[in-house]
C-alpha cells in the first residue's frame, strides 16, 4: 500500500513500493496486482495471505523477474539489499537469482528435471554462482541435504527425482534454494500440495532454517493456519491489493479490514471457536479486474459497506499496522 | 514395436459430431488459411485435370517431329504456339501436363481409397474389439512396417509388368499401415463414449454400431490421413515411374516425363522443371489442406 | 528394464520370422523360378532338371525351412546376374548404404534441430512461420526431382561435385542431402512441439529461478527432454532410409544396396532380390528394437527402478 516513505533500518532485505502487474488479455488489460508495497527484513517471516487468484503468486514472480511474457510489471521501487531490480540488466538479475534471492514453488512433483540426478541439479546452481570444483559443490549439497533433514544425503545425490516422494522432493527444492546462502527466500505455497503431516514438517523446517540462517522469508499461502504458525508479519491480499498489513499478533487479535475479519471467522481456531458454532463465509465472488477500477474492490461483498466505498479509499494506520478501509474501526 | 508406435498415437479424440456441429465451424473453416489455400489450389488442379480435353491445346500423344524440344514461351526461341514447349518427341508439354494431372489425381484418390478401406477396417476392428484382434492387427502392421515399401513395390511391379492399374493395386495393398494405426487409436477413444454404449445397450448389432456410431465419429481422422496418404502415393508413383517401373510410356505421368527428360536436362532444363514443379505444387496443396483439416477437425488426435 | 527388453526382443523375433516368410513367398508367387534360372526359351527337360537340382519340386513349407536354414547360416545363394555368391555381394553394398543412410540422418538432424528449437522459442513469430513453411515445402518436393536439381546446380553448373559413382566422400554429398532432407521436416515439427511443451514445464521455471543463463535452460534442461522422441523417430527413419534409398542411389549410381536392388529387380535376379528385402526388414526390426530400448534408457524413470 502507498504510505509515507520511511527510512528503513539496515537489515531490510526486500523493499517494494507500488508494484503493479498487468496481464495482456484479448479482452483488455487485466490489472492483476495493483500498487502493492511491503518490505521484509533479515530474520523475519512475512506471510502473504489471500485466496486463489488474488495475485500473490504474480507478486512473487514479479520480484524474481520470472513473469510470463504476457505479464508486465512496474513499480516505484523494487530493491533487493539496496540494489534496484527494476533497472538491473538481465545478466545482473540472473546473477542474483539463485544466489542472493531464491524461490521455491508449489508443486514439488514437477519442479525437478526428471532427466538429471538430484546431485546434478543441486551442484549446478552452486557451480554457476560460486564456481570452484565439483567436489566443493557436492560437499555443500550434502551439507544442505542434511540441514533439510534428509538421511543418507550422499547416496541421494545419485538418485533421480522420480525415486523420491513429494515431501522429499520439496526438501530437495529447499536445499537447492539455499545452496548459495541467499538472503531472501520466497516460498509460494510450499506445503499445499503435500500431505497434511508432511505439511507441518515442511513448515517447521522452513521456520527452523530461517532462525538458523537468518534469512528473510516471504511465505505465500491461502491458509491462515500456516500464517498463525510461523508468521512474524502478515500482508492480506485481495483482488490484487494488500488490504491489511501488520504483525501477526495484531492482525489476528484485532483485524481491521472486513476481509481479514471474514477470513479469520472462516477458520476454526481451537479455544476460540465454540463447539457447534457456525463458521463464517464471505458471500460473493472476486470482481473482474479488467479496465478502470475505482474505490474498494471488496465493497460488493462487505457487510459494512457504505456509499463512500465507491470512491477512493484511504490507507489507515496505527503504528506498523496498516489497512485500506473507510472504517477506522469495525463494529464488533 | 508396433505397440510403441500405436501407443504413441493415443490422445483425446473429439467425436466428429461435436466438432462439426459446434457453432462457428464454417467460420473457422474460412479463417483457416491452410484449408482454404490448400483446397482452393487442389480444386484448381482437379478442374484442370477434369477439363483437360477442353483446355489442352493438343493431343498429349501426338508427336510432331518437326518441332522437337521447343522451349516454353518465356525463352526467346519459344512462342505461345506451345506455351510450355515440347518434349524431345515434339509432344506439347502443356497438354501432357494437364493430362498428367489426371494420372496423379487418379493415383492419389484410388490408392487412398483402397488402402483406406483396408487400413480402416483393420484399425476399427482392432480398436473396437481389443484383445486378440488388437494383437493380431498390431502384429500385421508391425510386419508390414518392417518391409521396405518402395522395394517391394518395385519388385512386384517388375514381376507383374508396369501399368497404371498395377501401380494402383500394389500401392493400395501396401500403404494401409497409417490408416490402421490411426483408426485403431481413434476407435479406442470413441468406443468408450456414451452413445456407443447406448447403441450397444439397445441391442444394435456390432456391424450397425461400427458403421452407425463409430465410423461417423472417426471420419475426420480418416479424412486427414487420407489426404496425407494420397500425397504420399502420388510421390511414390512418380518415383516408380521415374525408375521405369511404374506407369509406362506414352502415358504422361509427371514422374515419367521427368525420367524421359533427364538426359536432356542440361540443355533443356524446363523439361524436368515444369513437371517437377507441378508435382511439388500438387503435393504442397494436398499437404496444406491436410494440415489445415487436421487443425480443424482433429487437433489433439492421433494424427 | 530387463523385462521390457525381453518382451520387445520376443516381438522382434516373431516379426522377423513373419517377414522372412513373406520375402520367401514374394518371389515364389511371381512365377516359376526354374524358368528364370534356366533362361528364356529353355527346353522343358532343362527346366525340369533345374527344378530338381534346386529342389523347386518339393512342397513349399519344406522349401521355406530349407531356405531359412541356409539363410541363417549365411548361404544366400548365388546371384543369377552377377554370377557370384549373393552374401558377400549384398554385405559389401550394405556398407555403402549404411554410410549413406547414417549421414543422411545426421544431415536431417543437423538442419532440423536448430530450426525446431528456434521455431519453438519464437513461437508464432515470423521465424516460426518461416520454419514451418520450409517444412511444408520440404515435404512437397519429390526426392528424385530434388536430386536432379542438386546435380544441375553442383555438378553441371558449379562443377563442385561429381555426378555418379561412389569412390570418394565427394560422391556422397549430394546423395546425403537428397536422401536426408525429406526426414528433416518431421524431426523439426516433433522437436518444436516437444520444446513448446517442455518450456512450459515447472522444472524450466525452477531452472530460471536458479539464475541459469538462457542457453543453459534451453539446451541443458529443455532440449534434453524434448529431444527424446526425436531420437526414437530418427532410429526408425534410419530403417526407412535404408530401404528407401533405391531412387537416390540409382540416380547417382551410388554402389549401394538400393542400386543393387534396382539392378536385381530389373534383371530378375531372384536370390539377390529376395535376400535384400529380407535383410532390410531384419535391420528395420533391429533398429526399431534399438529405438525402443534407447527411448527407455533415455528416460531415467524407466531405466532406474
Amino acid at each position: 500500500m502507498s504510505a509515507v516513505p520511511k527510512a528503513r533500518p539496515d537489515d531490510t532485505v526486500l523493499e517494494i513500493e507500488d508494484l503493479s502487474v498487468d496481464i495482456a488479455t484479448p479482452r483488455g488489460r487485466l490489472r492483476a496486482v495493483r500498487e502493492v508495497s511491503f518490505h521484509v527484513s533479515r530474520g523475519e517471516t512475512l506471510c502473504i495471505v489471500g485466496e486463489s487468484g488474488c495475485g500473490k503468486t504474480l507478486t512473487s514472480l514479479a520480484v524474481m523477474g520470472l513473469l510470463p511474457a504476457v505479464a508486465s510489471r512496474r513499480a516505484r521501487k523494487l530493491s533487493l539489499l539496496g540494489e534496484d531490480l527494476l533497472e538491473a540488466s538481465p545478466r545482473r538479475v540472473n546473477a542474483l537469482r539463485g544466489d542472493r534471492m531464491a524461490m521455491i514453488f508449489q508443486e514439488p512433483m514437477t519442479a525437478l528435471n526428471p532427466a538429471y540426478t538430484i546431485g546434478n541439479q543441486l551442484t549446478e546452481v552452486y557451480l554457476l554462482h560460486r564456481g570452484g570444483g565439483i567436489a566443493r559443490a557436492r560437499e555443500r549439497a550434502v551439507e544442505l541435504l542434511g540441514k533439510v533433514g534428509m538421511a543418507s544425503a550422499a547416496e541421494r545425490l545419485q538418485q533421480y527425482p522420480h525415486q523420491l516422494s513429494g515431501g522429499l522432493r520439496q526438501r530437495v527444492m529447499i536445499a537447492m534454494a539455499l545452496m548459495c546462502g541467499p538472503e531472501l527466500l520466497i516460498a509460494d505455497e510450499p506445503s499445499t500440495a503435500l500431505d497434511v503431516t508432511i505439511q507441518a514438517q515442511i513448515l517447521r523446517l522452513l521456520a527452523d532454517l530461517q532462525k538458523d540462517l537468518g534469512i528473510a522469508l516471504v511465505l505465500i499461502t491461502h491458509d491462515l493456519g500456516v500464517v498463525a504458525r510461523i508468521a512474524d508479519r502478515v500482508a492480506v491480499m485481495y483482488a490484487g491489493e494488500i488490504v491489511e498489513e501488520g504483525t501477526a499478533e495484531r492482525v489476528f487479535a484485532a483485524p481491521r479490514h472486513p476481509y481479514t475479519r471474514g477470513l479469520i471467522s472462516c477458520i476454526p481456531i481451537p479455544g476460540r471457536t465454540a463447539t457447534g458454532g457456525r463458521l463464517g463465509t464471505i458471500a460473493g465472488v472476486v470482481p473482474h479486474l479488467v479496465g478502470e477500477i475505482r474505490g474498494c474492490t471488496f465493497r460488493e461483498r462487505c457487510p459494512y459497506a457504505r456509499a463512500e466505498c465507491a470512491a477512493e479509499v484511504a490507507v489507515r494506520s496505527i503504528g506498523e499496522h496498516r489497512w485500506r478501509c473507510v472504517h477506522e474501526e469495525l463494529p464488533a | 514395436m508396433a505397440s510403441t508406435a500405436l501407443d504413441a498415437a493415443t490422445a483425446i479424440v473429439e467425436p466428429a459430431g461435436t466438432v462439426v456441429a459446434a457453432p462457428g465451424f464454417w467460420r473457422r473453416v474460412w479463417k483457416n488459411k491452410a484449408v482454404v489455400g490448400g483446397f482452393g489450389w487442389l480444386l484448381l488442379i482437379v478442374a484442370i485435370a477434369l477439363l483437360a480435353p477442353w483446355i489442352a491445346p493438343y493431343d498429349p500423344y501426338a508427336q510432331d517431329l518437326a518441332n522437337r524440344t521447343v522451349p516454353p514461351f518465356w525463352y526467346d526461341a519459344g512462342s505461345f504456339a506451345h506455351p510450355f514447349g515440347t518434349d524431345p518427341l515434339g509432344r506439347d508439354y502443356l497438354s501432357r501436363l494437364c493430362y498428367g494431372a489426371r494420372i496423379s489425381l487418379l493415383i492419389g484418390a484410388s490408392v487412398a481409397m483402397i488402402s483406406g478401406f483396408i487400413g480402416t477396417t483393420m484399425g476399427m476392428l482392432a480398436g473396437y474389439f481389443g484383445g486378440k484382434a488388437d494383437l493380431a492387427v498390431s502384429f500385421i502392421v508391425t510386419t508390414r512396417l518392417a518391409m521396405p515399401v518402395i522395394l517391394v513395390a518395385l519388385a512386384t511391379v517388375a514381376l507383374l509388368g508396369g501399368s497404371l492399374w498395377v501401380v494402383i493395386m500394389v500401392l493400395g495393398l501396401l500403404k494401409w499401415d497409417r490408416f490402421a494405426v490411426v483408426m485403431r487409436s481413434a476407435t479406442q477413444q470413441v468406443r468408450s463414449l456414451d452413445y456407443v454404449a447406448a447403441a450397444q445397450a439397445a441391442g444394435a448389432s456390432t456391424r450397425r454400431v461400427l458403421l452407425g456410431e463409430v465410423l461417423p465419429n472417426v471420419l475426420p481422422h480418416l479424412i486427414v490421413v487420407a489426404t496425407l496418404e494420397a500425397a504420399s502415393a502420388i510421390l511414390l508413383e512418380a518415383a516408380l515411374s521415374f525408375l521405369g517401373l511404374g506407369v509406362q510410356p506414352p502415358l504422361p505421368s509427371w514422374g515419367l516425363m521427368i525420367s524421359e527428360a533427364k538426359t536432356y536436362m542440361f540443355f533443356s532444363f524446363w523439361l524436368i522443371a515444369i513437371p517437377g514443379a507441378a508435382l511439388a505444387l500438387l503435393i504442397f496443396g494436398i499437404n496444406l489442406a491436410g494440415d489445415g483439416l487436421r487443425d480443424l477437425l482433429a487437433p489433439d488426435g492421433p494424427t | 528394464m530387463g523385462g521390457y527388453i525381453f518382451k520387445r526382443l520376443g516381438l522382434a523375433l516373431a516379426v522377423a520370422v513373419a517377414v522372412s516368410m513373406i520375402a520367401f513367398l514374394l518371389l515364389r508367387l511371381s512365377g516359376d523360378p526354374a524358368i528364370a534360372i534356366a533362361g528364356e526359351g529353355a527346353r522343358a527337360a532343362d527346366i525340369e532338371l533345374v527344378r530338381k537340382t534346386y529342389g523347386f519340386d518339393r512342397p513349399l513349407p519344406v522349401q521355406y525351412v530349407d531356405w531359412l536354414g541356409k539363410t541363417l547360416r549365411g548361404d544366400l545363394g548365388e546371384s543369377i546376374y552377377f554370377k557370384q555368391p549373393a552374401a558377400p555381394l549384398i554385405l559389401a553394398k550394405l556398407q555403402v548404404t549404411m554410410v549413406l543412410a547414417l549421414w543422411s540422418i545426421v544431415f536431417a538432424l543437423a538442419i532440423s534441430l536448430p530450426l525446431g528449437v528456434l521455431a519453438a522459442l519464437y513461437r508464432n513469430s515470423l521465424i516460426d512461420r518461416i520454419c514451418l513453411a520450409l517444412a511444408v515445402f520440404g515435404q512437397a518436393l519429390p526426392n528424385f526431382f530434388f536430386a536432379l536439381l542438386l546435380i544441375m546446380l553442383f555438378s553441371i553448373t558449379l562443377h563442385w561435385l561429381p555426378v555418379s559413382g561412389s569412390d570418394s566422400w565427394r560422391h556422397f554429398v549430394m546423395p546425403t542431402i537428397a536422401l536426408g532432407y525429406y526426414a528433416a521436416p518431421a524431426f523439426m515439427r516433433l522437436l518444436r512441439a516437444g520444446m513448446i511443451e517442455v518450456m512450459d514445464a515447472d522444472y524450466i521455471r525452477t531452472a530460471r529461478a536458479k539464475g541459469l543463463p538462457a542457453r543453459t535452460v534451453v539446451f541443458k534442461h529443455a532440449l534434453r527432454n524434448a529431444v527424446v522422441p526425436v531420437v526414437a523417430l530418427a532410429a526408425v527413419q534410419l530403417g526407412f532410409l535404408l530401404g528407401g534409398s533405391v531412387v537416390i542411389e540409382t540416380i547417382f549410381a551410388l554402389d549401394g544396396l538400393g542400386y543393387l536392388a534396382y539392378q536385381s529387380i530389373t534383371f530378375k535376379d531372384f536370390p539377390v532380390m529376395q535376400n535384400i528385402v529380407l535383410l532390410l526388414s531384419v535391420i528395420y526390426v533391429v533398429l526399431t528394437l534399438a529405438s525402443d530400448v534407447a527411448n527407455a534408457w533415455l528416460d531415467p524413470r524407466i531405466r532406474v527402478r
